[in-house]
């Protein structure tokens, strides 16, 4: 299987539904939810966000909600692709402001008592995470700035490391 | 923090949606329920229109921006980014688009051409624009207006897939050319290719586009699509190549299918399958008016 000897995974932007229909078509829906449950780092940006939320809304019906993060997303959240903006937002550990990018992006409308707001927009949670899932609502892969993507690769070390010397966790 | 720090329509957001449909598949669409078989098929967009391709080339006249109606029927039908062309320097069909909030307008040598000199001043617009081009120059151009996607033209309408890969051929092998060739060289690229100079050195640099190269015009076959996107292609469009065909729901999501896996003949074999009769198709000598020679 291709999540064979992975170590952390990465969902990327792209269309909701079409991701949905492609994991269902090719029985990928199990194998990743599989992955999740093993406790392996996933990062999800907007669209790969939508498919690890707990409820999905403005989705369609047979829309897969893989439930690994406690969020509610809300599809075409900001709007149509005219709304899409980019905008300075502030994040939890870092000292300077981080540039972000939001296309025709899902908005997170609740969030679990589980899961640690990083960043806001307007109030509203942007980046978010529980335990070893990390979900954005824009697309820290459209920039040149890589502090997020540093965030994730740190907590997919942390992971391994953990697996490999159970001993010294915590 | 604050909602004035952020900023709408910049070519970065522009582009980001073009980035976002790599890989995916593009239908055309002429009633609310193509567009949602479309969107069952896992098409990753659908263009919005009166009338595909094949039939304006059948129905002669002047083609122009569809009714604004039928364009707010798919918007309401489908959750996934609907496009709309507008004619080649037919701005205001632009506004209008953009004030109907499609997610992207193609401006497209399908239609008839409103202007024969000018294209559309594209850096105007919030609105993403994707155009075709039968060459590095062309797309460059393009580019140098604005553009925020280039799909390769093809010739549309006719279910055949040889333009489009002439096209594809044509610009990927000029990039291949570019990185080889030393700065002095650029110049002359430049000045060959009509296009601005800065874009070739940052085509030298890079290796790519400054933004995704789509495949479009004359696919028809799932095995289509995965050729266009062997050969390069970041995502591919297909007009009457669905529903022209005798079973378009299937055929869409086979389409859809082995462009995502289009380099596992394994599964392309498989998806090709049992679909029916595709478009019947023209061959280029049988054609009066080539859509691919519009746009300067």
């Amino acid at each position: 299987m291709e999540l064979e000897g992975l170590d952390g995974l990465i969902l990327p932007g792209g269309e909701s539904t079409t991701m949905s229909n492609l994991l269902r078509a090719f029985d990928f829906v199990e194998p990743l939810r599989r992955f999740v449950v093993s406790g392996r780092p996933v990062f999800g940006t907007c669209a790969g966000m939508i498919l690890l939320s707990e409820r999905i809304l403005d989705g369609r019906s047979d829309q897969i909600a893989l439930a690994s993060c406690g969020i509610v997303s809300r599809r075409n959240g900001y709007g149509r692709q005219v709304d899409s903006f980019e905008t300075d937002i502030e994040v939890a550990g870092m000292c300077d402001p981080f540039h972000a990018i939001f296309i025709r992006a899902p908005r997170i409308e609740e969030t679990s008592s589980e899961v640690t707001v990083l960043a806001r927009h307007d109030g509203c949670p942007v980046l978010v995470r529980e335990g070893n899932v990390l979900a954005a609502s824009f697309h820290p892969e459209l920039t040149d700035d890589d502090r997020i993507h540093r965030l994730f690769a740190h907590m997919v070390r942390d992971a391994k490391s953990q697996d490999e010397f159970p001993d010294e966790a915590r | 923090m604050s909602e004035s720090s952020s900023s709408f329509g910049s070519f970065p957001v522009k582009r980001g949606l073009a980035e976002m449909l790599k890989g995916g598949v593009i239908m055309d669409v002429v009633t609310p329920e193509q567009a949602k078989i479309a969107e069952d098929a896992g098409a990753c967009a659908v263009m919005a229109l009166e009338r595909v391709p094949a039939d304006i080339r059948r129905d002669g006249g002047v083609a122009r921006m569809s009714d604004p109606e039928m364009i707010q029927g798919i918007q309401g039908a489908v959750s996934i980014p609907v496009m709309a062309k507008a004619r080649i320097g037919h701005f205001v069909e632009a506004q209008i688009l953009q004030s109907l909030g499609v997610d992207f307008i193609d401006e497209s040598e399908v239609l008839t051409p409103a202007d024969e000199a000018h294209h559309i001043d594209k850096f105007k617009f919030v609105v993403p624009f994707v155009c075709g081009a039968t060459n590095l120059g062309e797309a460059l151009r393009r580019i140098s207006e604005g553009a925020c996607m280039i799909r390769s033209k093809g010739e549309a309408g006719t279910g055949n897939v040889v333009e489009a890969v002439r096209h594809l051929r044509s610009i990927l092998g000029d990039i291949r050319k570019i990185g080889t060739a030393d700065t002095a060289e650029l110049f002359e690229w430049a000045k060959r290719l009509q296009a601005p100079l800065p874009l070739v050195q940052e085509i030298a640099q890079t290796g790519k586009l400054p933004v995704p190269l789509f495949c479009a015009g004359g696919l028809a076959t799932p095995a289509d699509a995965a050729l266009a996107m062997q050969l390069g292609a970041e995502a591919v469009f297909v007009g009457s190549g669905i529903f022209k065909s005798d079973h378009p729901a299937p055929r869409a999501k086979a389409i859809v299918e082995a462009t995502t896996h289009f380099d596992n003949p394994d599964i392309l074999a498989k998806v090709s399958r049992g679909l029916g009769a595709p478009m019947t198709g023209i061959g280029m000598d049988e054609i009066n008016q080539r859509y691919a020679e519009r746009g300067w």
